[in-house]
């Protein structure tokens, strides 16, 4: 018997080390935009290059975890919703990696007066991140608080939407921009809000998986 | 000879095992929570021991409503009642075993004009319709207590699995106790009467008796079922018919397992007398009717809507027709054994007193229509009744005339 809780005790750990990963890979993406906006180039890579090594070991982690839940035949009857919900929040993950390595790799020429906007379009998304993982530590714990969460990951969707299209219109408005610059920047925009837009997705998935839950 | 009329016991319970061993665990081992072989072993082993310990109780009821008292009867009674199981089991009608050993008994019963009686049937009856109800207000019950307690427990999923696997095992355990103890009547419940086997000494310390080696060879059948057929329905079958998470399944077994304890417990009913509360028949229900009515138990709990009604009706028409068809073929078979086969299947009936020795508390009071209970509290006693040729009229030593 106590095997058996051992086998489970330590599945847990490995979910929890994995949504702890987005967490921490949302707090480098956010000191990787700060950094980039500064102009703080060799601390960004770095930033970077740990987030990009993070989401190699979230991948690592997920897929272990997925492979015990099949091999050891646990949580038969919400298995499935388990592991769609792990592989869409490592989509997140690598949303956020990806767009930050764009960063390194287009080097976009963002505009200093829209920096404070940029921070919150990118604080916002990451919020939503966040929220994404507590509603799924709720999921798996308890299942009252889902909700809670769900309705804070919109909130945080809605607000970031809503700071990339002033942060859009405020770009397109300008005419002493070229029209290649103005849809370089519309696309970084574009990027961050789909991290939020992903949360989102997931924590609605994961609102049909807790009323497939309660008993 | 007689061991070969045993056979046809031996094949109710083989059939008995097959069935009701998925209503168990079909749950459990259908979504992989507990390996087959793990549920196979918890069923047999707590089969056998809810046979031998528990399994005198709903006996006796049978007996009382007939008491099939030669080995050829018995090996027609019991082969019919198996022939109707499988034949209305082969077209898809529900069936349950207990059903038809009762039909098959009345059917022995009008062959050979031995008396029924009416208040036992009249229970037996008003049980079947009773336990799935019972089973419905378990299961809701339960369903309540368990939604409270998972609500607040705060429990991580993957520890709630974990628990649940126990959970499945120990009620699993208990559910094959309890149908070991209910259902060992209608395996081996028409063979007391005519039972070959002599009550046996182990190591001059205790005494295993007759009746007790018989529900023993019946409880073994039920496992050989359990291992042998039991995991096709488990896997086909019985998911088709219960779509059930592990943890409702679990709440539903239970429910299930309680019906069959209390319509088996000699100790429950014995503490419900005890104080002058009424006490439960001892009767062997029907265990896949029972799990039905707790399923439509938490069904309605959950507010489900679209209840098959036409499901319940189905299942109540076989409260009518199994009983009939099984008498008809008890009826019929009876007449060839003895007029074709030449086989004795009744006993010339003896009139005179038998004297039987029975345990009664001194400190309880007996009514005259509980009296035959407590004339079997000592299985010795109950043995020694069960070989006196039909029907017997016992005299309880001590103060109670029981009218046996």
């Amino acid at each position: 018997m106590a095997q058996l809780f051992t086998k489970h005790k330590q599945i847990e750990g490995e979910i929890d080390d994995f949504l702890d990963l987005i967490i921490e890979g949302g707090l480098l993406f956010k000191k990787g935009v700060h950094f980039y906006l500064d102009g703080r180039s060799e601390e960004f890579e770095a930033r970077l290059s740990d987030l990009r090594r993070l989401e190699k070991d979230a991948d690592k982690l997920r897929r272990s975890i997925e492979t015990k839940l099949y091999l050891r035949t646990l949580i038969p009857e919400f298995r499935g919703d388990v592991l769609g919900l792990l592989e869409h929040s490592d989509a997140v993950l690598n949303k956020i990696a990806d767009t930050l390595l764009l960063f390194s790799v287009e080097i976009p020429e963002t505009l200093e007066d829209l920096n404070e906007s940029h921070y919150d379009l990118a604080h916002n998304a990451i919020d939503a991140s966040e929220n994404m993982v507590k509603a799924i530590r709720a999921y798996f714990r308890d299942l009252s608080a889902v909700r809670d969460n769900v309705k804070q990951v919109q909130f945080s969707r809605e607000e970031t939407n809503r700071i990339a299209e002033k942060y859009k219109r405020d770009v397109f408005q300008r005419t002493n921009l070229r029209l290649s610059h103005k849809i370089h920047l519309r696309y970084f925009a574009h990027n961050i809000e789909s991290i939020a837009d992903e949360a989102e997705d997931v924590c609605d998935r994961l609102s049909i998986a807790a009323i497939k839950r309660y008993i | 000879m007689e061991w070969f009329f045993l056979l046809s016991g031996l094949f109710l319970g083989w059939s008995l095992g097959a069935n009701d061993g998925a209503n168990i665990f079909g749950t459990a081992v259908g979504t992989r929570m507990v390996k087959f072989r793990t549920a196979a072993l918890v069923a047999t082993i707590f089969v056998i021991l809810g046979a031998v310990i528990s399994g005198g109780g709903t006996t006796e009821t049978l007996g009382q409503l007939g008491a099939v008292n030669a080995l050829a009867g018995s090996f027609t009674v019991a082969l019919m009642a198996g022939l109707t199981v499988a034949m209305m089991t082969k077209m898809k009608l529900p069936v349950s075993t207990s059903q038809a050993v009762v039909g098959a008994i009345l059917g022995w019963n009008f062959f050979t004009g031995s008396p029924t009686d009416y208040k036992a049937l009249v229970e037996i009856v008003g049980t079947w319709i009773f336990s799935p109800i019972l089973a419905g207000i378990f299961a809701i019950l339960l369903y309540l207590l368990a939604r409270r307690f998972l609500g607040n427990a705060r429990i991580h999923m993957l520890q709630m699995d974990a628990w649940t696997r126990i959970g499945l095992i120990v009620v699993g355990a208990f559910g094959a106790y309890s149908l070991g103890a209910n259902n060992i009547a209608n395996v081996m419940g028409m063979f007391v009467f005519a039972n070959p086997f002599e009550s046996v000494s182990i190591g001059g310390i205790a005494q295993f008796s007759g009746t007790r080696q018989l529900f023993l060879l019946g409880s073994a059948a039920i496992g050989v079922g359990i291992f042998t057929y039991s995991y096709h329905v488990m896997t086909t079958v019985g998911n088709d018919i219960f779509k059930l998470t592990p943890i409702l399944a679990l709440i539903v077994v239970l429910a299930k397992s309680l019906v069959l304890f209390v319509f088996a417990s000699q100790g429950l009913e014995r503490i419900l007398l005890s104080v002058g509360l009424p006490a439960l028949p001892l009767v062997p229900v029907s265990s896949s009717q029972a799990i039905i009515g707790a399923i439509i138990g938490v069904a309605l709990v959950k507010g489900r809507t679209g209840i098959n009604y036409n499901t319940i009706g189905r299942i109540a028409s076989g409260w009518v027709t199994t009983p009939l068809i099984a008498a008809a073929l008890s009826f019929v078979a009876l007449f060839f054994v003895q007029n074709v086969f030449e086989q004795e299947v009744v006993k010339q009936r003896d009139n005179s007193p038998t004297e039987v020795q029975a345990d009664i508390p001194s400190d309880v009071s007996i009514t005259p229509n509980k009296q035959y209970h407590y004339a079997t509290i000592n299985m010795t006693g109950f043995d020694a009744y069960c070989s006196k040729p039909y029907p017997s009229h016992g005299v309880v030593t001590g103060s109670v005339q029981a009218g046996l």
